[in-house]
């Protein structure tokens, strides 16, 4: 018991305890908040990976907090894995992520260099350990998302260069900690293998996150705030419309989250485009912004689903 | 005898921190950014060999401190610099070059006569560096 306090004792000597930081202060200063914010009105759901944030940046802060108080800290490991299904928003969360490390101090620059397999594997013997060390360079100061992780490592092929990558970057993850943050992105299943064929990358990587798949409801909001993101407006017809329409492209295969709904608004855009122009005469600005229920219905989602139902009323 | 040259040739060498601050200025000019080595103090030599490949796209001074310091470490005792090139119509030149590694010690150069034509006498500077072959001077 004695010990125990007198161990205490130690480790706290030497600083100040008398010091007290403000921590609203330090809180307006950065402006997490408006970070945070912004975070939560851009990005619909993602409840686990909001709260990853959240924590991370709170730790950052109070890593602050700890050197003005004058308690040693060691630099934090930040590297993360994004794992989830395609279109659940791993990069925008990872081009926010560069810019709340920017802001809090950790990253000097907060850009973000995006790359894949291309861009680090060599084609040839000595190709690799270069091209790799180029990526990192132009990552410095910001963060590295490497996406598609998994395609790095291919067990199949023995002479495959992308081993010697995965070396190189657990390298600069180690010796680089203050310059650089590396984010792996990938589907679940996938970067699940990945890991464990790599455990060395596993370990040093301090933060998983997992992003799960949008339900209906948050499909919706993002398809409105895509809209009125790019001054476009859904009407109550064609809001119905697209309800329907997005309930019949989740079960089809292929489906990619918000991918598929950015996709699909972006073809009602050029539908209404060639309905505005082939009607020709006056079009009021209203016109111009609103997305018509025919713009909608004519997609092929539809159009696949009809005939076989109609199929299915002939057989029976 | 210590050779100066380049854009801050007037004063002392520069700490890390220093070329660091320097180099930010270079990418906020946006300049790309040379590593050069020479054993050749003579300062006529103007075309150094360059370490690795030019720097571009380059966002933050710790990935050009990386490769300056792995220079250093192969070329302990060779000259080093800095430059960096503004690739900008009507300019497409260097705009700044500095020294941020010299050999240990800088023995000098030695100024020679020189017969020439019509018992003209003339001078010429030799490093004695140059005196052994390339490579093994300093």
């Amino acid at each position: 018991m004695e010990v125990q306090q007198k161990e205490a004792f130690v480790s706290t000597e030497g600083v100040e305890t008398a010091i007290i930081v403000d921590v609203e202060e330090q809180l307006t200063q950065f402006r997490i908040d408006d970070v945070l914010n912004d975070l939560e009105k851009e990005l619909i759901g993602l409840k686990p990976v909001k709260q990853r944030v959240k924590e991370i940046a709170s730790f950052l802060m109070v890593q602050r907090l700890r050197e003005l108080a004058g308690v040693i800290t060691e630099p934090p490991s930040l590297h993360m894995s994004f794992t989830g299904p395609p279109g659940t928003g791993k990069t925008t969360v990872a081009m926010k992520m560069g810019k709340i490390l920017h802001r809090l101090g950790y990253v000097r620059k907060g850009h973000l260099v995006s790359a894949t397999r291309e861009d680090l594997v060599g084609q040839y013997v000595g190709h690799t350990a270069p091209k790799t060390k180029e990526v990192i360079k132009r990552a410095m100061g910001g963060v590295l998302f490497i996406d598609e992780a998994y395609a790095l490592y291919r067990p199949e092929s023995e002479r495959d260069y992308g081993q010697e990558a995965i070396e190189i970057l657990l390298q600069a993850m180690e010796n680089n900690r203050k310059d650089l943050v590396v984010i792996f992105a990938g589907y679940q299943d996938r970067m699940e293998l990945f890991f464990q064929m790599n455990p060395g990358l596993r370990s040093r990587i301090t933060h998983h996150i997992q992003f799960p798949s949008y339900t209906f409801e948050e499909l919706m909001a993002i398809a409105e705030l895509m809209l009125k993101q790019q001054m476009y407006t859904f009407d109550d017809a064609s809001r119905k419309a697209f309800e329907e329409y997005l309930r019949l492209r989740m079960q089809q295969p292929l489906f990619a989250n918000a991918r598929s709904v950015r996709n699909a608004i972006d073809r009602f855009k050029l539908r209404q485009a060639a309905r505005l122009i082939e009607k020709g005469g006056k079009i009021p600005a209203s016109e111009l912004m609103r997305i018509d229920v025919s713009d909608i219905r004519q997609s092929r989602v539809f159009q696949e689903n009809q005939p076989k139902e109609e199929k299915e009323i002939t057989k029976s | 005898m210590r050779i100066t040259q380049g854009t801050f040739s007037y004063l002392p060498d520069f700490t890390d921190e220093e070329i660091a601050a320097q180099v930010q200025y270079i990418i906020d000019q946006g300049w790309s950014i040379m590593i050069e080595y020479t054993d050749d103090p003579h300062p006529r030599n103007t075309y150094w060999d360059m370490w690795g490949l030019p720097l571009f796209d380059i966002k933050d001074p710790a990935a050009v401190m990386q490769e300056l310091n792995e220079c250093r470490k192969a070329f302990p005792n060779h000259y080093i610099r800095i430059s960096g090139y503004n690739r900008q119509q009507g300019y497409q030149s260097t705009m700044i070059s500095f020294i941020c590694n010299r050999p240990k010690e800088e023995p000098g150069f030695e100024l020679d006569r020189m017969e020439w034509e019509d018992r003209q006498q003339k001078y010429r500077l030799k490093a004695y560096a140059l005196d052994k072959p390339k490579g093994q001077r300093y």
